[in-house]
């Protein structure tokens, strides 16, 4: 687990990181239940095949859970205001997930001081999956 | 063609329950060992009044629980195989903890066609609140919708 957040986090200060092990078939189906993303473009190689895709690919929001967990490692949750990404490319079978997220802004949200955070989520080619942002209370 | 007149159509309400036992489940799929999360004496002491859900689970609850989960694809008219996840965004407003009911109220508000109409992006925008009427949370998507080539 990362060190707790500082107070008085700088800007550029790196406080989130994280890696996560090789994304494999039996993640992606247990994910599918435990999620209740039925999707079987995930999970079904028929399916997705049919769809055009070579092969079954990762939730987003499976990638995404793996961020906010990195998040929160670093971040108490009671902290967290808001957390969004973008899913910029799709996470392929075995891919190891490096999250990471740096201080981007210091700002005033609804009153309080708050620190914005970059977030990005590379696999284990340095090649960019998600790209987030968070908004935690300091 | 996704209809822009779609825009501001609510969908179908969901009650989702907060349950320890498939928490559990998302948890362990995610290797998730952070004490808040599956300790109770941890999440007080963090000042929750029971174990808090993980960042993404809002997600998970509002399609566990819905009478449909792709109820926006049977609205919006395309194929499940041809979506892709674009934007996610959780805005969080209060606690959701382990036992809360939570009410999700989902409505779509944009249509937008991009690349010439090789793809729709369509926006959703769920409002959630709980047993007490509490607005916990805001949760909103982007679905990319991938357009068959037309000849």
């Amino acid at each position: 687990m990362s060190k707790p957040v500082k107070t008085q986090p700088a800007i550029g200060d790196r406080i989130v990181h994280k890696v996560f092990p090789p994304i494999s078939r039996h993640t992606l189906v247990l994910y599918c239940g435990a999620s209740g993303d039925h999707n079987p473009i995930h999970v079904d190689l028929d399916f997705a095949k049919a769809a055009g895709y070579p092969d079954v690919f990762t939730h987003g929001m499976l990638v995404m859970g793996y961020l906010g967990q990195a998040l929160t490692d670093a971040v108490p949750p009671p902290r967290l205001r808001m957390f969004s990404t973008r899913f910029v490319a799709i996470t392929q079978l075995g891919a190891r997930l490096t999250c990471e997220g740096h201080v981007s802004e210091l700002v005033e949200h609804d009153g309080e001081r708050c620190a914005k955070l970059a977030l990005t989520t590379k696999d284990e080619n340095g090649d960019l999956k998600l790209a987030g942002e968070a908004v935690i209370a300091l | 063609m996704i209809a822009p007149s779609l825009i501001g159509h609510s969908l179908s309400p969901v009650t989702a329950h907060v349950e320890p036992g498939r928490l559990r489940y998302f948890r362990e799929t995610l290797g998730e060992t952070n004490p808040v999360y599956g300790d109770v004496k941890a999440a007080q002491a963090a000042g929750y009044a029971a174990t808090p859900v993980p960042p993404t689970y809002l997600f998970c609850l509002e399609m566990m629980d819905a009478e449909q989960a792709f109820e926006f694809i049977t609205v919006i008219g395309v194929d499940i195989g041809r979506l892709l996840h674009g934007e996610q965004r959780f805005t969080y407003r209060a606690p959701v903890v382990v036992g809360d009911t939570l009410k999700f109220q989902p409505r779509i508000v944009s249509v937008a066609d991009k690349k010439g109409g090789a793809m729709t992006l369509v926006g959703i925008e769920t409002k959630v609140t709980n047993q007490n009427g509490t607005h916990v949370a805001d949760v909103s998507r982007t679905v990319v919708v991938l357009n068959p080539k037309t000849a």
